[in-house]
């Protein structure tokens, strides 16, 4: 996993609510045995028409946001399907921040296995967030992870919560199963143990 | 010591902690993991890439089910190449990795959130994952069970453990019973209506009260199927009678004395007197209708006796969506429900696709024809389901009305096999998610339990099944 230390990158607009894991990489993606690929069909069916031409309304379709690494999205991003391709298509396209109100439980967990930072900001502090985004390719926005902070392009700050352990492995790019291999001991007498109490399982 | 009361999640929980750190970040033990052929080829190949083994074997199950077609043949050969080069994957790998497996030519092949319980495989105060979001499926049995990624199911694979925080605790109570021709999908579309899609996030729901109690294990499965469409990591309900009953003599279920020491370990599964929950929902089981959804969200929830409601009702970024919704599935505000047209009906899906529901769609069908011109289509949630709604007559009874009879698999609740919605198409479906191109792309997906979708099916549009049963609204 790649580290995420700080991003200045333009931020996209996507004021939706409940954008779901169907919108963001579509089923028919979904059949791949590899995690890389997916950006050219990330928002497939928002993105392209059904011949396969580029929808000029959609944001990612805009000149200015072709190269976005920041979406600003509405409420409850990422909600529906367990579908890790969802942070694989953003990431592959080139998305390493996402900020919401809220978000699916499942997609806020995938996106820290992947490199990817989900930030929850309160309502009125998006809306700014948002209205920069629109501003277009000149206004790009920092993240800076360490100190907790996104700013605007004319220079606005807000503070966000990160989880510390999650923070760590992101700062750092590390892998989560290497982690819990070193309390291999502990997992071995957890099963002695649960073994002994409920040997049904 | 008199210990704090807890509620049957906290017990569930505290039962499997294998390591606490001091930020709370906790490593949980995970007592089954189902597998499936989507969200698993990453994770077996990251497995060979780092060297890494299954650490537990013996409680990992796999089974095909997302991408397998649901007509004859499939077990001699899969069309779509990339589904076939899935499904061949899953076959490796359960394999190499020596894991349990139900093959498509295995009579018990089904959606795995069937079969898991079809074999005794979950069983109650367990934790059970899967890379599915309907694996809150399994909380019917007063087991901990919630979807993960790609990423988290290598972990469970490597580890047998999950990197996980607590989440809080959300109760909701449905009092009185239920009315007829009001269903357990019913209830679980109520609660998301009223709470909306982000309702529980950050919470595991306890599913309580009266109606609850007097649901079946199917009615039930079905309740926690769906507590992921309203945000929450997972849906519980507490073991009793009706659970034990339905686990005893399963084929993973134990026996013996190991049966009677589960069963006393089982009856210390609920939530203690004063126990704290950090929110309350609470709804009167007779004040609940059968319901469908005429948008593109599953917290867009009406009563079949209502309208469409217009976007001016909601507010905030909902007005957009809302109107966006309208036009993605071509209705207008103040519609009738009861005057949408309806052209494919699924019965089906990790939902909806037990053997009750067969029964219940199969007594609405029963002597009746589909309108001219519907494509209906049963698909049963395994192989065995299938052979119980043969031997039942209820299979003859779908085909006589002209519904097709399929082979089980998950189908066209996600439309990743050929079975599909084309661009327009309406389809009264008994899964579980309405999202736009969920079916199929363009395809309009109205949800509502298996006697509303059958009904659906005879009237070619929308009905209240009260009406069909000759029972009062």
């Amino acid at each position: 996993m790649d580290k995420f230390t700080t991003l200045t990158g333009i931020a996209a607009p996507m004021p939706l609510v409940n954008i779901d894991t169907d919108m963001i990489i579509p089923k028919q993606f979904l059949k791949t045995i590899q995690r890389s690929g997916l950006g050219k069909n990330l928002f497939d069916e928002m993105r392209y028409t059904l011949e396969g031409q580029e929808i000029p309304d959609f944001v990612l379709n805009q000149p200015a946001y072709r190269q976005a690494q920041i979406i600003i999205a509405g409420d409850n991003f990422g909600c529906g399907s367990s579908r890790e391709h969802a942070p694989w298509a953003l990431l592959d396209f080139g998305i390493r921040c996402v900020v919401s109100t809220s978000f699916a439980d499942i997609f806020f967990n995938n996106c820290f296995k992947n490199g990817i930072l989900p930030i929850i900001l309160p309502q009125d502090q998006v809306d700014v967030l948002m209205e920069d985004a629109k501003k277009g390719a000149n206004a790009r926005q920092t993240v800076d992870l360490e100190a907790q902070t996104i700013t605007t392009s004319d220079g606005q700050s807000f503070g966000f919560d990160v989880d510390p352990f999650r923070k760590h492995c992101l700062l750092n790019g590390l892998d989560d199963i290497g982690l819990t291999l070193e309390k291999v001991s502990a997992i071995d007498s957890f099963e002695m143990t649960a073994s002994a109490a409920r040997p049904w399982v | 010591m008199t210990a704090a009361p807890r509620t049957l999640y906290d017990k569930i929980w505290d039962d499997h902690v294998v390591h606490q750190a001091e930020d709370g970040t906790c490593l949980l033990y995970i007592d089954r993991h189902l597998v499936h052929e989507v969200t698993s080829p990453q994770a077996f190949e990251g497995l060979r890439m780092t060297g890494r083994k299954v650490r537990a074997p013996e409680k990992t199950i796999a089974v095909p089910d997302h991408n397998v077609p649901t007509t004859a043949g499939r077990d001699k050969h899969i069309d779509n190449v990339e589904s076939r080069v899935q499904v061949e994957a899953l076959d490796k790998n359960a394999k190499d990795f020596g894991i349990h497996y139900y093959p498509v030519t295995d009579i018990r092949q089904g959606v795995v959130h069937i079969v898991g319980p079809e074999q005794g495989w979950t069983l109650p105060g367990m934790t059970v994952v899967c890379g599915d979001s309907h694996t809150a499926t399994h909380g019917a049995f007063g087991a901990l069970a919630h979807g993960i990624g790609t990423s988290e199911v290598e972990h469970v694979l490597a580890t047998q453990t999950l990197i996980q925080k607590k989440s809080k605790n959300m109760k909701v109570e449905i009092t009185g019973s239920l009315r007829p021709g009001v269903t357990a999908k019913d209830i679980t579309m109520s609660v998301i209506g009223l709470t909306g899609t982000g309702g529980g996030t950050g919470y595991v729901i306890e599913y309580c009260g009266q109606a609850i109690r007097e649901l079946s294990m199917e009615g039930r499965m079905t309740v926690c199927n769906m507590a992921i469409e309203g945000g929450a990591r997972a849906g519980l309900i507490a073991p009793d009678e009706v659970t034990y009953a339905y686990c005893k003599g399963r084929p993973h279920a134990p026996t013996g004395e190991k049966w009677d020491a589960a069963l006393s370990y089982w009856k210390t599964l609920f939530t203690d007197e004063g126990a704290h929950f950090d929110k309350v929902v609470t709804i009167k089981g007779e004040d609940i209708a059968p319901v469908v959804t005429w948008g593109t969200s599953p917290e867009d929830v009406v009563a079949i006796n209502g309208v469409v409601p217009a976007p001016s009702e909601f507010s905030g970024g909902k007005v957009v969506a809302a109107q966006r919704s309208l036009d993605y599935m071509g209705l207008t505000a103040g519609m009738k429900l009861t005057d949408i047209k309806i052209d494919t009906v699924f019965i089906g899906s990790c939902t909806n696709g037990r053997i009750e529901d067969l029964r219940a769609a199969a007594a609405i069908l029963k002597g009746k024809k589909v309108a001219p011109g519907m494509r209906a289509m049963v698909v049963p949630g395994s192989g065995l389901v299938r052979a119980q709604a043969e031997q039942e007559g209820l299979a003859q009874i779908f085909l006589d009305a002209g519904f097709e009879w399929r082979l089980a698999g998950c189908s066209m609740c996600l439309a990743m096999n050929p079975d599909q919605l084309s661009p327009g198409e309406r389809c009264a479906a008994t899964s579980n998610r309405n999202f736009e191109g969920r079916q199929g792309r363009g395809g309009r997906t109205h949800l509502m339990s298996p006697a509303m979708a059958a009904a659906a099916a005879v009237a070619g549009h929308l009905v209240d099944v009260r009406d069909v049963m000759g029972v009062d609204a």
